[in-house]
C-alpha cells in the first residue's frame, strides 16, 4: 500500500480546519502532545503538523489567490529517513507512511533541514521531531466505525478537499482523482517522489448569455398577457 | 463516500492508542460561531479528547470549521471566570479591581436592584445581548420584566439582511433562507459573506463545484470564497445596489422576467394609486372592503387582488371611478429602472464594474432561468386549492450577509438583490432561493414593538417587531423616542432589531433619558463591539456632579475575562458551550434546512471547574424571585425549577414550546404537542437535534404552497394559511416617505432632517443611494474606502482568543491595492497614519492584489487589550494588532446640523453602518512603529491562574508507536 492524501486547489478555501483537526486529534495522538511556546505571550508559536499557506501569485490583473495545505508527503524517496542519525525517522514498509519514534528522535533537526516542503517541526517542549503520521492511530483503529478511519483533517475538510487512500490501488477514490483530475505532485524535479498530490484548478464553466433580439426603451413596450393568477 | 476500495485493511501489531473504556462520546451543538454546527465530543476524566462534526446532524452532516475543531483550548481557557465578582469598593470603573463574591450574594443584589427599577420606572433597565441565540428566552424575559429596553446584537450585525427580506418575500438569506445547493447553476455571493455561516456555505461550494455551477463573487476583496470562484467582481464598496439594480434594468430592456411568478406570487400587478403632492399617493387602490385592487383583462373591470383565478393586468395605468388615476407597481418599476441612471454604462462609473460584464452577468442569470429551467415532477396544491403537476425551478441563487448589512444602504440593496431574484423567479423554487421553516411569514411578519410599560407589569407585546406605518412607532405625543436606543424613533423607523450600538452613547447623554442598570451578556462593549472603542470606555466611566456614574450600575454575563469586565459592577461568570444546557429554538431561529424543520440543544459533556452559573439559569432564577407571572403559578410561588424544567413544561400557545420535537406525553408528537416531561433525554438520545423532514409536496413554493402553509400554520409559524404575498412594492414603507412629505394620516415628524431622510430614503422601490458617512465627509480628503472581516477561523468566534487560532494570526495589518500604495510611495509592511472623520490611527500596511483600488480593509477583532483573555502585555494582539473601531463614530460626521445627533447607521433600520467608513492615508515617521493607539494592560481576575508559558494538552499519555527492530537493521532497504 501507498498511503497518503489528494488535496483539492479548486475548493480549498483556506479555512484551517483541517490544521485544527490535526492538532487537535495528534496533540493527545501518538505523535503528541503537539506543545505551544508562548500560547497567551508574544509570537506563540507552536508544533503543527499541518499549515496551510495563501499566496497571490502573479500580478494585476492576471494574479490569482491560491490556498495551500501543506503537510507531510510522504515520499517515497524520503530524505528526512535517510539523513536521521538515530534511525528515529522511518517509512514503514507495509503502507509507505513516514514516521517519527518519539523515543529515538534526538532533536537534531537534520530531518527538517532535509525536506524540501517544510513538513517537519520540532516540539518546544518535548525536544522531537513531529510529524504528519497520517493519523495512523485512526486509519487502522477497528474500534472506531468505518467511516471515521481516516486522518482526522479528511474527515473534518468543511469543502471535502482532502481525500485520503491507497496510491497503489487504481481503482482507489484517491487514483482515480488524480487521473481524471490531472494531479500534480509538488517539486516534482526535486526527485524525492512525493504521494501527496495536489488537484489542480478545474477550467472555469462557460455560460450562454440570453440571446436578445428587441430592446424596450419604455413602459409601452410591453403588452400584458393573460396570465390567471 | 466510501467505495469498497478505499477503506485500507486493518492492521495487527499496533498498540492500543486510546484507551476507549474509558472514553466516552456525548453530542451537543458548537458554539464556537454562530454557524451550530452539530458535535461529537469524546471525553475521558472529564477531559476533552476530540471534538469531530456529527455526520448526521443537518447542517455540518460531518464537518467542522477550525473554529469547532478549536474548541479544547476554549474549553481550557486560563481566562475562565472561576466566581461572581464585585468592583472593589472605593475603585474605579475599569481599573479592574475585584472581589468574589457568592451566588447567593450575587443574585441578591441583583435581585434587590432589579426588583426596585421594576416596581418604580421599569425602563430604567436596559437589557442587551451580543453574540447569543436565545432571544427568546431573553426578549420574553424583558418582556416579563416590562422594559422596553431590550435588544440582541442583530441592530449592529445583519438586521439589514433581516429586514430586507422580512419586508420584502418572508424570509431572507442565512437563518431564513439558503441557495439550492443541489440544484442551483448560477450562483451570486455578495460581500463578506463568512459570517453567516461557516459550515453549510462550503459544503454548498464544494457542490456547485463538483457539478460545474457558476459560482461570481461579488466583493472588493479576495480572500477565501472569492478565491476559489469562477469570477471575482471587485466592486467599489457600499454600491452593490447599482450593479444589482443595472442587472434588473438590462432584464427589462430585453423583457426578461418571469411574468407568471410575477403574476401569481407578487404584488407587481397590484393598482397604486398616483397622485404626487396628494395623501394617499403611493398607496395601494382598495375596493370598499379595503382589498387591494387589480384591473382584470378578462373580466375588464377592477378586482381584489388576492383572488384566485383572476388575470391580472401586469402594466398599465388605469383610472378608478372616482376619477383617481393609478398604475401597478410593474408599471412604476418599469419606469423607474428602465431610467438610463441604471444603465450600465451609467452605473459602471459609480460601482467600478464595467459595463460589458454587467450586460454580461445579466444575461447569463436570464439564460440560466429561462433556458435551463429545471423541473421537479412532484404534484403539490397551491395555495387555493388547485392541483399543480410539477415545481418549475430556475437555478439562479444568491447569498449576501454582512458585507451588504454594514452599510446605511443595506436595506434598499438587500431588497434590490432580492428584486432581482424575484423577477427571475428564483424564490423557494428548485435551484433558486430557498426559505428554512419556520420561515416563510406573511409580510412582515405581524408582531408590534411593545411601547407602553408600567411598573410590575408585563408588556402586551414583544420588545422588538415590524413595524407597518408610522403608527407602529415607540414615540411620545412629542415624536421623541421611547427607548433608549431610539429604535422604532424617527431616526430608524424601522429598527426591528433595535440599537445596541446607541445604547452606551445615548445612556451617558441621557439623550432620550438616564437610565439605573445597564445589564450585558456576551457583548464586548468595552472593545470590538463598539463602534469608536476609545470614547466608548471613556463614556462608561463618566461621573455625574455627585460622583456617580452616569451609567449607575453595569452587569454583565461572560465566561471570560473580557475586555467587557473591567468596565463592569458585577460580573456573573458564565458557563462554557461544552458546559451547559441550552436550546437553539424553534421560537428563535432554529437550525432548520429548507427541506425539514429542526431544531437542536446543547447538553453538557463536561463538568464546570468553577463557581459559574449559565445565563439561562440566572434569567430562569431571576424571572423566579421576581415573580414574573410567565414564570409563576397561579397562587403565587415558582414555576419552574430551573433552566430544564422552564423548557420542558413552558408553553406559547397550548403544545407549542421552546423545543418543537419530541413533544406529547410520550415523545411521539412533532411541532405541535403538550410537554413531554423526558424531551431532554429524547433530544440526548437523537443527538442533540431533532429534523422532521417535509414531505415533496410541501418544499417548494412554500409561500403558495397549501399543504406546507397548513402545516406551518399548526406548528405555530404562520397566523394564517392565506398566501404569503412577495412585496416588490413596499406599501409599509411608503407610509413613511407620505409622514416625511406632511401627507400621511397619523403621527409625522416635525424636525425638517426627519422629513428629508424620509422623504429621501424610503423609497417604496427597491434603491440606491449614496452612503450616509460620503455624503457628510469630503470625499477628496478621504479618498479610500475601510472596510473589514474576521478570518474564516475566527468569524463569529467572539472569545477566549484560542490558544490554537491565535497562531494563525495575531496581528492584522492594513492590507492595500499593491498599485494603489505604490503610486503613493507607501511600501510594504510600512507603518501609516489612518485618518476619518472621527479619529486616527497608526497601522502597518501590507501591499496586496485582490483589492480594489479605492478600499483598503483590515481583519476585524484580532486587536485585545493586555490582560484581557488571559494574554500577556506583550501579546502581539495588544502591542501590533489594531481595530478599526476607533475610526467609525456611532454618529454621522459632524456637521454643526440637526443630524449630528443621528446614529451612524442605516437610516430605515438602524443598521451600524461600519463599512460606509472612509479614510486617508499618510506614511509615519521614520522610527514611528507600533500600534497606536495603545491602551494599559486589564488586570486578570482574582484567583486568575497564570496564562502557562508552554501548552502541551493531552487528555491522556501519548502511546508512542516505536519502530520495529526489523526495520531499524535494514535501515528501511527493501
Amino acid at each position: 500500500m501507498k498511503l497518503g492524501l489528494v488535496v483539492d486547489l479548486d475548493t480549498c478555501v483556506g479555512c484551517h480546519g483541517c490544521a485544527t483537526a490535526c492538532k487537535q486529534w495528534n496533540t493527545s495522538g501518538t505523535i503528541g502532545p503537539l506543545s505551544d511556546e508562548n500560547p497567551y505571550g508574544k509570537d506563540p508559536n507552536g508544533a503543527w503538523l499541518n499549515r496551510i499557506r495563501t499566496y497571490e501569485v502573479d500580478d494585476t490583473p492576471n494574479s490569482k489567490t491560491v490556498n495551500m495545505p501543506m503537510s507531510c508527503m510522504h515520499c517515497d524517496n524520503a530524505a528526512c529517513v535517510t539523513v536521521c542519525p538515530t534511525g528515529a525517522s522511518y517509512k514503514r514498509e507495509e503502507d509507505g507512511i513516514v514516521l517519527v519514534d518519539q523515543d529515538k528522535c534526538m532533536g537534531c533537526n537534520l530531518c527538517s533541514w532535509a525536506c524540501p516542503y517544510g513538513a517537519r517541526e520540532l516540539d518546544p517542549q518535548e525536544g522531537t521531531m513531529k510529524k504528519c503520521t497520517l493519523c495512523v492511530d485512526r486509519i487502522y483503529d477497528e474500534k472506531l466505525p468505518e467511516d471515521e478511519r481516516k486522518p482526522a483533517c479528511v474527515m473534518t475538510c468543511p469543502t471535502k478537499s482532502r481525500v485520503f487512500g491507497d496510491f497503489d490501488d487504481p481503482n482507489s477514490e484517491v487514483s482515480q482523482l488524480v487521473r481524471d483530475r490531472a494531479g500534480k505532485q509538488l517539486m516534482p524535479e526535486l526527485g524525492y517522489e512525493p504521494v501527496n498530490t495536489y488537484l489542480p484548478p478545474r477550467n472555469k464553466p462557460v455560460v450562454e448569455m440570453y440571446e436578445t433580439t428587441s430592446l424596450k426603451d419604455t413602459v409601452k413596450g410591453w403588452v400584458n398577457k393573460v396570465i390567471a393568477r | 463516500m466510501t467505495s469498497q476500495a478505499n477503506v485500507i485493511p486493518v492492521q495487527s501489531g499496533l498498540p492500543e492508542f486510546e484507551d476507549r473504556d474509558n472514553q466516552e462520546t456525548k453530542y451537543t451543538t458548537c458554539y464556537m460561531c454562530a454557524c451550530r454546527c452539530g458535535i461529537k465530543v469524546t471525553v475521558e476524566d472529564n477531559k476533552v479528547r476530540f471534538i469531530q462534526g456529527n455526520p448526521n446532524h443537518p447542517i455540518n452532516k460531518g464537518v467542522l470549521c477550525a473554529k469547532g475543531n478549536s474548541g479544547i483550548m476554549k474549553q481550557y481557557s486560563p481566562a475562565k471566570l472561576s466566581s461572581p465578582l464585585l468592583r472593589k469598593p472605593g475603585t474605579e470603573r475599569g481599573a479592574g479591581e475585584f472581589e468574589e463574591i457568592s451566588w447567593d450574594q450575587a443574585l441578591d443584589m441583583l435581585e434587590k436592584r432589579l426588583s426596585h427599577i421594576r416596581a418604580t420606572d421599569p425602563k430604567k433597565l436596559a437589557y442587551f445581548t451580543g453574540r447569543d441565540q436565545m432571544q427568546a428566552l431573553t426578549g420574553m424575559w424583558a418582556s416579563q420584566f416590562g422594559t422596553i429596553n431590550w435588544a440582541a446584537h442583530g441592530g449592529f450585525c445583519s438586521v439589514n439582511m433581516a429586514a430586507g427580506g422580512l419586508y420584502t418575500m418572508g424570509h431572507a438569506f442565512w437563518e431564513f433562507g439558503d441557495p439550492d445547493w443541489d440544484n442551483t447553476k448560477y450562483f451570486m455571493m455578495w460581500g463578506v459573506a463568512e459570517d453567516h455561516s461557516s459550515n453549510p456555505i462550503k459544503l454548498g461550494l464544494k457542490k456547485l463545484k463538483e457539478r460545474g455551477a457558476k459560482f461570481v463573487a461579488v466583493n472588493p476583496v479576495r480572500t477565501g470564497y472569492q478565491a476559489i470562484a469562477d469570477e471575482w467582481v471587485a466592486i467599489r464598496p457600499g454600491t452593490d445596489a447599482v450593479l444589482a439594480l443595472s442587472m434588473v434594468h438590462v432584464l427589462l430592456k430585453n423583457k426578461l422576467v418571469d411574468e407568471e411568478f410575477l403574476i401569481r406570487y407578487t404584488n407587481s400587478p397590484q393598482l397604486v394609486v398616483n397622485t404626487p403632492g396628494q395623501k394617499g399617493d403611493g398607496l395601494f387602490y382598495r375596493g370598499e372592503s379595503g382589498e387591494i385592487q387589480v384591473w382584470d383583462l378578462v373580466k375588464e373591470e377592477y378586482v381584489d387582488a388576492n383572488l384566485p383565478d383572476i388575470n391580472p393586468a401586469l402594466f398599465g395605468e388605469f383610472t378608478m371611478p372616482d376619477g383617481t388615476p393609478v398604475r401597478t407597481a410593474m408599471t412604476i418599476m418599469i419606469d423607474k429602472y428602465m431610467d438610463e441612471q441604471y444603465a450600465p454604462e451609467n452605473a459602471a462609473k459609480e460601482c467600478g464594474v464595467s459595463a460589458e460584464d454587467i450586460e454580461r452577468m445579466a444575461l447569463e442569470m436570464a439564460h440560466v432561468a429561462f433556458k435551463e429551467t429545471i423541473t421537479i415532477d412532484v404534484e403539490w396544491t397551491d395555495w387555493a386549492g388547485r392541483k399543480q403537476d410539477k415545481f418549475i425551478g430556475r437555478p439562479v441563487s444568491m447569498h449576501a450577509m454582512r458585507g451588504i448589512s454594514a452599510h446605511s444602504n443595506g436595506f434598499q440593496t438587500c431588497r434590490a438583490i432580492h428584486l432581482l431574484q424575484v423577477l427571475l423567479g428564483t424564490i423557494d423554487c428548485p435551484g433558486g432561493h430557498l426559505a428554512k421553516p419556520p420561515f416563510p411569514k406573511h409580510v412582515p411578519p405581524g408582531i408590534k414593538p411593545a411601547k407602553e410599560m408600567a411598573p410590575n407589569t408585563p408588556l402586551k407585546s414583544p420588545p422588538l417587531g415590524f413595524p407597518t406605518c408610522p403608527e407602529d412607532l415607540a414615540i411620545d405625543a412629542d415624536g421623541n423616542p421611547l427607548r433608549i436606543d431610539k429604535a422604532y424613533s424617527w431616526d430608524a423607523p424601522v429598527s426591528c432589531h433595535g440599537l445596541m450600538h446607541m445604547v452606551i452613547s445615548n445612556a451617558v447623554k441621557g439623550d432620550p433619558y438616564e437610565i439605573d442598570t445597564l445589564m450585558l451578556f456576551m457583548a464586548n462593549m468595552a472593545w470590538n463591539s463598539s463602534m469608536n472603542t476609545a470614547q466608548t470606555m471613556d463614556m462608561l466611566c463618566e461621573k455625574k456632579e455627585d460622583g456617580e456614574y452616569k451609567i449607575p450600575f453595569i452587569v454583565c454575563s461572560d465566561a471570560f475575562n473580557s475586555e467587557m469586565v473591567a468596565y463592569s459592577d458585577l460580573v456573573l461568570p458564565d458557563t462554557t458551550y461544552l458546559e451547559r444546557y441550552d436550546t437553539i429554538s424553534m421560537l428563535d431561529r432554529p437550525i432548520s434546512e429548507p427541506h425539514a424543520a429542526c431544531d437542536s440543544v446543547r447538553i453538557p459533556v463536561v463538568q464546570p471547574d468553577r463557581n459559574v452559573m449559565s445565563w439561562q439559569e440566572v434569567m430562569v432564577e431571576m424571572a423566579g424571585r421576581l415573580g414574573f407571572p410567565a414564570f409563576s403559578k397561579p397562587e403565587g410561588g415558582r414555576k419552574y425549577e430551573g433552566y430544564k424544567d422552564f423548557i420542558v413544561n413552558f408553553e406559547k400557545e397550548p403544545g407549542i414550546g421552546f423545543l418543537a420535537g419530541y413533544r406529547g406525553k410520550d415523545g411521539d408528537k412533532s411541532l405541535r404537542g403538550e410537554p413531554n416531561p423526558r424531551q431532554w433525554e429524547a433530544y440526548e438520545e437523537n443527538e442533540g437535534f431533532f429534523e422532521m423532514h417535509l414531505e415533496p409536496n410541501q418544499r417548494y413554493m412554500r409561500h403558495a404552497n397549501k399543504d406546507y402553509l397548513e402545516l406551518a400554520k399548526e406548528a405555530a409559524w404562520v397566523g394564517s394559511t392565506n398566501q404569503i404575498v412577495i412585496e416588490l412594492y413596499s406599501e409599509k414603507i411608503q407610509t413613511f416617505r407620505l409622514a416625511g412629505q406632511g401627507l400621511y394620516d397619523g403621527p409625522m415628524p416635525t424636525e425638517e432632517h426627519h422629513k428629508e431622510r424620509l422623504v429621501k430614503y424610503f423609497d417604496p422601490l427597491p434603491t440606491y443611494y449614496m452612503p450616509l458617512e460620503e455624503q457628510r465627509i469630503d470625499r477628496e480628503e478621504y479618498p479610500f474606502h475601510a472596510v473589514n472581516q474576521r478570518p474564516m477561523f475566527m468569524y463569529h468566534s467572539w472569545d477566549s482568543q484560542n490558544a490554537w487560532l491565535r497562531q494563525i494570526m495575531s496581528q492584522n495589518y492594513l492590507f492595500m491595492n499593491r498599485v494603489a500604495a505604490e503610486k503613493m510611495g507607501i511600501d510594504d509592511l510600512s507603518w501609516v497614519w489612518v485618518e476619518s472623520h472621527n479619529g486616527k490611527i497608526r497601522v502597518q500596511i501590507k501591499h496586496m492584489e485582490g483589492t480594489n483600488e479605492q478600499t483598503v480593509w483590515t481583519w476585524n477583532a484580532i486587536a485585545k487589550r493586555g490582560g484581557a483573555w488571559g494574554l500577556s502585555d506583550d501579546a502581539n494582539e495588544a502591542t501590533d494588532a489594531f481595530l478599526m473601531n476607533h475610526l467609525i463614530s456611532e454618529l454621522l460626521p459632524q456637521k454643526g446640523d440637526n443630524e449630528d445627533r443621528v446614529t451612524n447607521s442605516d437610516p430605515i433600520t438602524g443598521q451600524a453602518a461600519w463599512y460606509d467608513l472612509r479614510v486617508k492615508i499618510t506614511p509615519a515617521a521614520p522610527g514611528e512603529t507600533g500600534a497606536w493607539p495603545s491602551f494599559s494592560a486589564l488586570k486578570s481576575q482574582p484567583n486568575a491562574k497564570p496564562s502557562p508559558d508552554m501548552l502541551s494538552y493531552t487528555s491522556h499519555e501519548n502511546v508512542n508507536l516505536n519502530r520495529p527492530m526489523s526495520d531499524i537493521l535494514t535501515r528501511g532497504e527493501k
